[in-house]
């Protein structure tokens, strides 16, 4: 099967650096055929995500600083339609990891991560969440955020030109563009527990704290 | 000539050496004689590096038990009212102490004090919490990084560190890595802390405090919070809507760059300046050159010198238009954080011609410079002044003079003066509240001594009054440019430093006014090519000191505001 080219407005196809990436990523998610009407009704939806994703603001240090850059008059992150940064992690799509990750904020990147709903994409910015940075030597520095979440996108730099976070970002465009929207990512997330297993995993907990 | 030869084929390298022979010879010296005028010109070679610089500083050997009395005596008396700084420090075999740095605002002298404790086990050293405020916050440091407890000081918790760390990571025989793995579960914050003391048998005793009692309303601000400008975590609690006390959490974008340095060599350092508070980045690696070069007597041109200010005042530029910025978007005020982003663009692109970085700038370097200044320097910054001078009545337009902010501002958390100058509060946060203490003014350095311009004091207090005085400070830094910028002088922008920098043996202390206060650095040397000890007067660490008393008493909606306009950046807190 000829694989469907996403279009992405700004740059065409061919000057992607690494087609070959995303093709073996394609014909993953394509691996067992895909269904005519649903994908003709994915491409609208993926249309229509891949034009509004929402950001966490989420800046630990110097990258987030180029962030607001992007965000801001010059360079314009609006033309793309990912200007609508969230605070909240309930209402984003993306997470953009900008800055050095700590061991003491790990876990709390971690529950952010999960608290966003599904389904949510990892974009790594910058050196230092790719690898550690210029402090992969310390003690108290997370080699790479994704010994911790996935990540769907990593942009180099020390801290990334800006034009190379719209790149990134546009790279990510054509993952969700990829994607196979009914029946495989809006089902990522697993099903709400019920109400019989929330009172469990309550009662779990209390007996736990009754013991000790 | 020779050496690119050798790389070619031999074949290939025969036959152009018989063709080229001829034509080469003549050409040879001219060839030769360009990279080395493009090279930098050697200028005075360094005198012998055994002599320690002028910024030495020869700490008095106070004993612990005589520390407190000989402190107070200090402040009183020699009218030692702004404690610098103190660092803790690993001395082997003689253990583990602190160096403190005082500096007298009134007659502008330093004393520099050293205690030092053998036990390496129980270290204990009587607290000066008691005599500056600046010191609970310094003191926890040291006790997070070295494990010395101070005897009195009311809160003896961990305030970088995960509460649950094992170790003192910046001892020289602690092996952080191997005994903290990544820990994935949550941290666990305690509500009750320790206080340790000495009783009349000489046995330590130990006292439980409570920083917040199960009935206090609390309210956790950040870590992930959109106006702390990074990680920081406040743990707040209300009475009402009123605050009733502040927590201060840090350590969050910790990444150890003080325990780094002392694996790196001295170029290697200057590296890591720039990422800790990135909205000062040439000054703080200025603050750094300036005192390896001092230490090492190396000798700067008078055009390194020259630049070197020019830069430090467009850093100082972008860093207050980013603070405008930011703090209309704290306030909601998002059109004024579109204006305030497209002038320091215009700032960034002077950067980017000359550096190479917008933000990492990298520039900077012992001995000089990383390069010259770009062709089109002069002219970019020469439009740029009557530009900003221009764009600036905006800011007071769209956001000073609203009624909204000012209403919001005026009068909103107010701080005086003693708790200012006992809180350490530099740079315009604390000239907002009318004290003196532009290191520009009081110690001048670089080309500060040549240029006039004013210091802004105001004495307010409030939030408004901060940021009046950073907006008037644009045009200070405005006017130092344009006294400057057409007077560069000539002369090479590196002198030639030997390939390994080693510094003497000793102690040094060189400060520099950042975009947000004072901003120093103590080294310690043994003479090699690493430093035994590097640690950085933080800018903003007071600053988010006094959050708690800026903030009492006020409404939780205002704490956004008066957070914004202290004006500080966490990885430079956190380092
Ligand atoms: S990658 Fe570089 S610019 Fe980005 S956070 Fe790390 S040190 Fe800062």
């Amino acid at each position: 099967m000829k694989l469907k080219r996403p279009k992405i407005k700004s740059i065409p196809y061919e000057e992607f650096n690494d087609n070959e990436t995303y093709e073996k990523l394609v014909k993953e998610l394509n691996e067992n055929g895909v269904n005519v009407i649903v994908k003709k009704l994915d491409d609208l939806f993926d249309w229509g995500r891949s034009n509004s994703l929402w950001p966490l603001t989420f800046a630990t240090s110097c990258c987030g600083i180029e962030f607001m850059a992007v965000c801001a008059a010059r360079y314009d992150i609006a033309r793309f339609g990912f200007e609508v940064t969230r605070n909240s992690p309930r209402q984003a799509d993306v997470i953009l990891v900008n800055g050095t990750i700590t061991n003491k904020m790990a876990p709390v990147l971690k529950r952010l991560y999960d608290q966003m709903a599904d389904p949510k994409y990892v974009v790594a910015i910058g050196g230092c969440a790719i690898a550690g940075g210029p402090f992969t030597k310390s003690y108290h520095v997370v080699k790479g955020v994704d010994k911790i979440i996935p990540v769907d996108v990593y942009v180099p730099g020390c801290p990334p030109r800006p034009e190379s976070f719209l790149y990134g970002m546009m790279q990510l465009q054509r993952i969700v563009k990829a994607e196979n929207f009914f029946g495989t990512t809006n089902r990522k997330e697993k099903d709400p527990q019920t109400l019989s297993e929330s009172l469990e995993s309550i009662k779990e907990v209390v007996e736990k704290q009754q013991e000790a | 000539m020779e050496e690119k030869k050798d790389l070619q084929t031999p074949e290939v390298a025969e036959t152009k050496k018989a063709a080229a022979a001829p034509a080469e010879t003549p050409a040879a010296p001219e060839a030769q004689a360009k990279p080395a005028a493009a090279k930098p010109a050697v200028t005075k070679p360094a005198p012998k590096p055994e002599l320690p610089g002028e910024n030495e500083i020869k700490p008095r050997l106070v004993e612990p038990e005589a520390l407190h009395d000989e402190m107070l005596r200090l402040r009183d008396e020699e009218k030692m009212d702004f404690l610098e700084l103190i660092t803790g420090v690993d001395w082997g075999e003689e253990g583990l102490g602190c160096v403190y740095n005082l500096w007298s605002t009134a007659t502008g002298k330093r004393e520099y004090v050293k205690t030092v404790t053998p036990d390496r086990e129980n270290p204990f050293i009587p607290t000066v919490s008691d005599l500056w405020t600046i010191a609970e916050v310094y003191e926890r440091e040291v006790l997070d990084f070295y494990g010395i407890k101070f005897l009195g000081h009311k809160d003896m918790r961990r305030i970088f560190l995960r509460e649950d760390w094992v170790g003192y990571p910046f001892r020289k025989d602690d092996k952080p890595e191997e005994q903290n793995p990544l820990k994935m579960e949550n941290e666990v914050l305690s509500d009750t802390t320790v206080e340790y003391n000495r009783d009349a048998e000489g046995n330590i005793t130990e006292t439980e405090h409570v920083v917040f009692a199960p009935e206090d309303y609390m309210v956790n601000i950040g870590p992930q919070h959109p106006s702390t400008h990074g990680v920081l975590h406040f743990r707040v609690a209300l009475e009402g809507e009123r605050i009733k006390k502040i927590d201060p959490k840090l350590g969050y974008i910790h990444r150890g760059i003080e325990k780094l340095n002392e694996s790196y060599t001295y170029p290697q350092t200057l590296a890591l300046t720039d990422r800790m508070d990135y909205l000062g980045a040439m000054q703080s690696r200025h603050a750094l050159c300036m005192t390896i070069e001092k230490a090492a007597n190396i000798e700067v041109s008078d055009r390194v010198q020259v630049v070197r200010t020019i830069m430090d005042e467009l850093q100082r530029i972008d860093s207050h238009i980013l603070f405008f910025s930011c703090l209309c978007q704290d306030m909601g005020a998002t059109t004024a954080f579109l204006y305030g982003f497209r002038d320091r663009e215009k700032v960034l692109d002077i950067f980017e011609e000359t550096c190479g970085g917008r933000l990492i700038i990298n520039y900077n370097m012992i001995g000089g410079l990383a390069a010259d200044i770009h062709p089109n320097f002069q002219k970019r910054v020469k439009e740029f002044i009557p530009y900003m001078r221009k764009n600036i009545k905006e800011y007071y337009d769209i956001f000073i003079n609203n009624v909204i902010a000012r209403n919001r501002l005026i009068g909103v958390g107010n701080l005086t003066l003693e708790q200012v100058v006992s809180g350490g509060c530099t740079g315009p946060s604390g000239r907002a509240s009318g004290w003196h203490n532009d290191v520009r003014k009081r110690q001048p350095y670089a080309a500060y001594d040549r240029v006039d311009f004013k210091e802004i004091v105001r004495t307010e207090g409030d939030s408004y009054a901060r940021l009046l005085c950073r907006m008037d400070e644009i045009e200070q830094s405005l006017c130092i440019i344009e006294q400057l910028i057409d007077n560069i002088p000539e002369g090479p922008f590196q002198t030639k430093t030997k390939p390994i920098i080693k510094v003497p043996a000793g102690k040094y202390y060189s400060c520099v006014e950042g975009s947000r206060g004072e901003f120093g650095v103590y080294l310690e040397s043994t003479g090699d090519k690493s430093p035994y000890r590097l640690h950085y007067r933080s800018t903003g660490l007071p600053l988010v000191w006094i959050m708690d008393a800026a903030c009492r008493g006020e409404l939780i909606a205002d704490m956004m505001a008066i957070n914004g306009t202290l004006d500080y950046v966490v990885p430079d807190i956190d380092r």
